[in-house]
């Protein structure tokens, strides 16, 4: 299997630093290879924030660093106009329709248009919103197995946050089930 | 074998030195390293040691120094302009013989720089920047992983040899996440144990003998004894310390030179001029003094260029040229300023090099 190169980017708040996490995680359960590498400085305080994921099932990741990605997820609209060029042609483009209301404009890609936060408010926790794009990603993208994304879930929604679990796991679901 | 665990590298890094034996820590925040001293503060409480935020990075270089003098295994973190005030310590530290393990997560300069990765401190680290004669042992690792397994070595290797020793990562290992294993922690000695580990150090036992740790040493044919004596140890330093890591050299068009994250990048553009036909080869020094000059020896005839892959105006350029001897032109690709280079942008730039030199 070959290396997958994902790409996060939203405003500050929106939770993309937290999806790219839960599948490094899940890549690390699948005893696979993986690294998550954050963009740092002023911009993360109150302004964008975005993260790049490189999966890698068999050898270790060579480079954490992308100039191409094979899955990219925008959650408003700057990460549109900024990033939409960084998908590889044939790669897939997820934008959240509920805070973008452009389209992209490139025609060698797959763009998926997501409500994540419209599905989030509809679940009852506007919160989930990056949940129900991470598996709008998962269900086009299957790069880690989804036990694995259970099994971080399960360690991050624990104690205090339990009762966020079985939202988050159908929030997973939710926007396939919707189509 | 213990789990795997993702960690960011800041906190691998601190995590790593407290099961190498470190109890103590001295520094002042700076980014791209903050979570270190955050990590710690927390962290070494528990653990039966000490954190301390100094007034200022000479406070902080300054209280690791006793510390060490006083037989206590010591940690000091920060980046590069933070380095650059600590530099007279690691002088003193050279010249009284005191053992501290020293990170260095390097960012852009010169002066205040950027926060952005950097790697234009290799002169400043290899060379040093305090007065006088002495070396400081450095070493770039490529992976938090290698980070952690070199971290969790320095202190046994700085009370080794009874000198300081750094790791140079760059902000951008610090602020990644990538899984790790966590070695077993050691044992950290206790106070009553430092007077028998190390006799030399001003444990304060009644043992009956006087100890002195200082670098002040008046009498010319005094000093020039001890110099003489800290050379002869850094000798054998460059022996059993010279660390690098090799790949593909045999039957090389072009050979790449990097370190830290630069060799992952390079790594990467090797696999992209492998696609298309061009066989690339690498030399990643782990230890940057000692310098892995020898490794050179190993470039094949077909090798048209050596490339050098940093992010500096091409520092490491100097020690490229001693281990190449100008049998192989020697090129550089870099960025600079918190500026990234791309794996596609080294490809791109490396056939046009590869032109040039046809």
């Amino acid at each position: 299997m070959a290396t997958t190169k994902l790409f996060f980017a939203g405003s500050g708040g929106q939770g993309v630093l937290t999806m790219g996490q839960m599948l490094t995680y899940a890549a690390m359960y699948a005893d696979m290879n993986a690294t998550w590498l954050p963009s740092y400085g002023p911009e993360m305080r109150g302004g964008t924030a975005n993260c790049t994921v490189v999966i890698s099932p068999e050898k270790p990741v060579s480079c954490p660093l992308i100039y191409e990605a094979d899955d990219v997820v925008v959650m408003n609209l700057p990460s549109l106009i900024k990033f939409e060029s960084l998908v590889k042609p044939g790669g897939n483009l997820f934008v959240n329709s509920s805070m973008i209301e452009q389209k992209a404009t490139r025609d060698d890609i797959n763009v998926y248009y997501v409500p994540a936060n419209d599905i989030a408010m509809q679940l009852g926790n506007a919160r989930t919103a990056n949940t129900v794009m991470l598996g709008a990603l998962m269900s086009v993208s299957p790069v880690v197995p989804e036990a694995m994304v259970h099994k971080i879930m399960e360690k991050t929604f624990s104690g205090r946050k339990a009762h966020l679990l079985d939202i988050n796991k159908t929030a997973l679901h939710a926007w396939e089930t919707r189509k | 074998m213990s789990e795997k665990v993702l960690m960011k590298g800041n906190e691998a890094f601190a995590e790593a030195v407290i099961r190498g034996g470190v109890r103590f820590y001295f520094g002042y925040p700076i980014t791209p390293q903050s979570e270190i001293p955050e990590f710690m503060s927390r962290e070494l409480p528990k653990r039966g040691g000490a954190f301390l935020q100094a007034e200022s990075e000479l406070g902080a270089i300054n209280m690791a120094y006793g510390c060490g003098a006083a037989g206590g295994n010591g940690f000091i973190s920060s980046s590069s302009p933070g380095i650059a005030l600590m530099q007279e310590g690691m002088s003193f530290l050279c010249g009284a013989e005191v053992p501290v393990t020293l990170l260095n997560v390097s960012r852009g300069g010169p002066g205040i720089g950027s926060i952005q990765p950097g790697q234009a401190d290799y002169n400043q680290v290899t060379r040093g920047g305090g007065n006088g004669d002495y070396r400081i042992p450095v070493f770039a690792p490529a992976s938090i992983q290698e980070a952690v397994d070199i971290l969790y070595e320095a202190p046994a290797i700085a009370d080794r040899y009874r000198n300081p020793v750094m790791v140079l990562a760059d902000g951008l290992m610090g602020q990644m996440m990538e899984p790790v294993t966590l070695p077993e922690a050691k044992h950290a000695f206790t106070s009553e144990e430092i007077s028998t580990a190390k006799p030399w150090a001003l444990s304060g036992s009644e043992k009956g003998t006087r100890s002195v740790v200082k670098s002040l040493r008046l009498q010319p044919e005094v000093l020039e004894q001890h110099v003489e004596h800290l050379f002869e140890k850094y000798a054998v330093m460059e022996k059993e310390l010279e660390r690098v890591e090799c790949e593909g050299l045999e039957d090389a068009e072009v050979v790449f030179v990097a370190f830290g994250t630069m060799a992952r990048l390079a790594k990467e553009a090797m696999e992209l001029l492998e696609a298309q036909g061009i066989k690339a080869g690498m030399i990643r020094p782990i230890s940057l003094w000692p310098y892995p000059y020898k490794a050179f020896d190993a470039i094949s005839d077909k090798t048209k260029a050596v490339i050098s892959v940093e992010l500096s105006m091409g520092q490491m350029l100097q020690d490229i040229n001693l281990g190449v001897k100008g049998r192989v032109p020697v090129k550089l690709i870099h960025r600079v300023g918190g500026m990234l280079p791309t794996s596609l942008e080294v490809v791109e730039k490396t056939k046009k090099i590869l032109e040039e030199v046809r």
